[in-house]
């Protein structure tokens, strides 16, 4: 294969690496000291934006390096998810880290070096390429959790995520051996050789392995039993920071997951659906339960989290293209309604600082109607009330695992929700009933411009879903299932 | 035959014991050195299956730049490793526990491989007919793995840089090298020709 078509495949990822590097001497060297960390920021918006021009530019399914880099319409639609989600957590975290004095130009590089992380794991054909997507995004991210390092909590969070991070990893690569040992190849198309061959079902060595995989990504999107870390290091990270963390990185790491899944273990489909399912039902539950007691809204939306990672692992428990679709559905919509949260979450901020605590936000509707609403529908969205654009998204996803034939798992889905919901109520309750608390401070543009633009979307989503819908569908075939 | 196999169990020998004296050592330091020696044996290991490479790589790596760090951060950092014990025997039930799960685990895979030999037999680069490891190493790093190569190299960025980020303070009022002032210097600026009037001096 001539080199040329190698690298086109390759372009989105070597925009970023090559504009994070640029970047990188702008700040050091090229920048004037007072407008460092906006300048910085605006250019690496840009960057984003050149890598997804450069991403719609492909069609087609294409695999370089060795069947390492595949580049089809199931990793581009995620591509795209993950660019924005970087590009809005970027436009998030300006006014905030101005305030906390910790407004530095290394920042916008982090985040595009973890985004180049997450663009190599979505497009990932090997177990090596895996492993070094998952790194260079679980580094950076190390990194950002700790980024106001002379606060204790962030620099509790960095240190709580890097030494779980590293055991994760640990595991990872530990079944990546086993994987490597007992099949002789690292690629995806080679082990789904070896796991649909006769004997593959009682080869423990490939099944040990697998498992093991699956230990290290179920860490990486917080899936129970591998949750602990998320919410201490949502609450101790700068709050975009976290707004970062909830969307981009999750999104790519549950593509991985139904990446090498689907590709590389098709012909174990009986043996990982059963673990899938057990995730999937254990993180609904502990999302649903343990957000109850929850007084800090950044941990209460860390529980929520890892109830909407359940939420979109019973699409790949489905194991159908219909499960795939509603995947991608969900992760769309997820990506959206997390970032307005956050966004409101950023605009709760009084003159000594910001605040957290859900008593805080009481009475909000008498003194800021337009962000009650927002909020309160962002909320709502989020438990999958209709017609907002959360209950589509619930509801694709339970569509596909009633067809197939996992009633149990739709029901206990749909049962969670309604539990959800009860927290998601107390919040908009506090907001419309209880008595009024004084006023927030006026909120940054940007972060307006981020609300108004999810609440727009989870209110109108219903109007003309086709557009998502379509796309979905089209990425969703180019998985084998 | 013999030879490789005296070898061996020497080398493994001395990297088990090693080892095991690198956890019960009371002397930090002391268990430091054994890792070192550690490192070495494996090094041993990996000459005798040829791949020399690696073995100069561990030298050159482990024992030159990671082992020596080591040695620099027990010494320098005050670390009380008295209490760090009390909390290892504290918690090695709960570490016993989860080490015999994955040994019991190994001993099933082991099983496994007894009873279904599917040993990897398509290698995924066999080293090729008449190159040294190091050769043949070479020529696959920069050409088929080139994209790994790259990766890991971004991997090494984010960790310079993360460094840097977590731990660089500018303080005020420290004098700082400025290379192009330094450059800049000429003799009119640097050199004060003084008239000493014998007998007087400075």
């Amino acid at each position: 294969m001539p080199e040329t078509t190698s690298f086109a495949a390759a372009l989105p990822e070597i925009i970023l690496a090559a504009g994070a590097m640029g970047l990188l001497m702008l700040g050091a060297f090229g920048f004037s000291d007072g407008e460092k960390s906006d300048r910085a920021g605006w250019t690496a918006i840009l960057i984003l934006f050149a890598a997804g021009v450069a991403l719609l530019g492909q069609t087609g399914t294409e695999r370089v390096f060795n069947d390492a880099f595949i580049s089809d319409p199931f990793a581009r639609f995620v591509k795209l998810l993950v660019l924005a989600g970087s590009a809005t957590a970027i436009l998030l975290s300006f006014d905030d880290l101005r305030r906390a004095k910790a407004d530095r130009y290394e920042l916008p590089v982090l985040i595009l070096l973890a985004t180049v992380g997450m663009l190599m794991m979505v497009s990932a054909g090997d177990l090596l390429a895996l492993y070094l997507g998952l790194e260079l995004q679980s580094l950076a991210l190390y990194v950002l959790a700790a980024f106001r390092r002379d606060d204790v909590r962030s620099s509790e969070a960095g240190m709580k995520y890097f030494v779980l991070g590293a055991l994760s990893s640990g595991m990872l690569l530990y079944g990546a051996s086993l994987l490597y040992g007992f099949s002789g190849t690292t690629s995806f198309a080679g082990l789904a050789q070896a796991a649909s061959a006769p004997g593959a079902a009682t080869n423990l060595g490939l099944i040990a392995g697998l498992v093991f995989l699956l230990v290290g990504l179920a860490f990486k999107i917080s899936a129970v039993p591998f949750h602990m870390w998320t919410p201490d290091v949502y609450e101790g990270a700068p709050t975009p920071v976290t707004a970062f963390f909830a969307a981009a990185p999750k999104l790519a790491a549950m593509a991985l997951l139904a990446r090498v899944l689907f590709d590389g273990f098709g012909g174990l489909f009986v043996q990982w659906q059963k673990i899938v399912i057990f995730i999937a039902i254990a993180s609904m539950l502990l999302g649903a339960f343990a957000a109850i007691g929850q007084t800090n809204i950044k941990r209460l939306m860390a529980y929520s989290s890892i109830g909407h990672v359940g939420f979109a692992l019973v699409g790949v428990a489905a194991g159908s293209a219909a499960g795939i679709e509603g995947l991608l559905i969900y992760l769309a919509i997820y990506l959206v309604m997390t970032l307005g949260a956050f966004a409101c979450i950023l605009a709760m901020r009084r003159e000594n600082g910001p605040v957290e605590e859900i008593d805080e936000l009481a009475g909000l509707a008498e003194t800021n109607l337009p962000m009650a609403f927002i909020l309160a529908m962002l909320l709502l969205s989020l438990a999958g009330v209709p017609p907002l654009a959360g209950f589509f998204a619930k509801f694709y996803v339970f569509a596909a695992a009633m067809k197939a034939e996992l009633y149990g798992l739709a029901i206990i889905g749909m049962l969670t929700s309604v539990v959800s919901l009860f927290y998601y109520l107390r919040i908009v309750k506090v907001m419309f009933f209880d008595d009024a608390k004084p006023g927030f401070s006026a909120t940054a543009p940007y972060v307006r411009f981020v609300m108004i633009a999810a609440g727009l979307f989870v209110l109108l989503y219903a109007v003309y879903p086709a557009p998502l819908v379509e796309a979905a569908t089209a990425a969703a075939k180019s998985l084998s299932l | 035959m013999a030879l490789t196999a005296i070898f061996f169990y020497l080398f493994s020998t001395l990297a088990l014991a090693s080892g095991a004296a690198v956890i019960v050592a009371k002397n930090p330091v002391h268990a430091v050195l054994f890792l070192i020696l550690a490192f070495f044996n494996a090094a041993g290991l990996f000459i005798l299956l040829n791949a020399e490479f690696l073995a100069m790589l561990l030298i050159i790596v482990y024992v030159g730049a990671v082992a020596v760090l080591f040695l620099f951060v027990v010494m320098m950092l005050d670390v009380d490793f008295a209490e760090l014990r009390a909390g290892f025997i504290k918690n090695a039930p709960v570490g016993l526990l989860v080490g015999g799960v994955v040994l019991a685990e190994l001993i099933a895979l082991l099983g496994a491989r007894v009873i279904a030999p599917t040993p990897a037999s398509s290698v995924a680069s066999p080293i090729p007919q008449g190159v040294t490891n190091t050769e043949a190493l070479g020529q696959i790093l920069y050409t088929k793995y080139i994209y790994f190569f790259q990766g890991a190299g971004l991997v090494l960025l984010v960790a310079m840089v993360g460094a840097i980020v977590l731990t660089l303070r500018h303080k005020e009022g420290v004098k700082r090298q400025s290379i192009a002032a330094q450059v800049a210097r000429g003799p009119k600026t640097a050199v004060e020709l003084v008239k000493v009037k014998p007998g007087q001096g400075l």
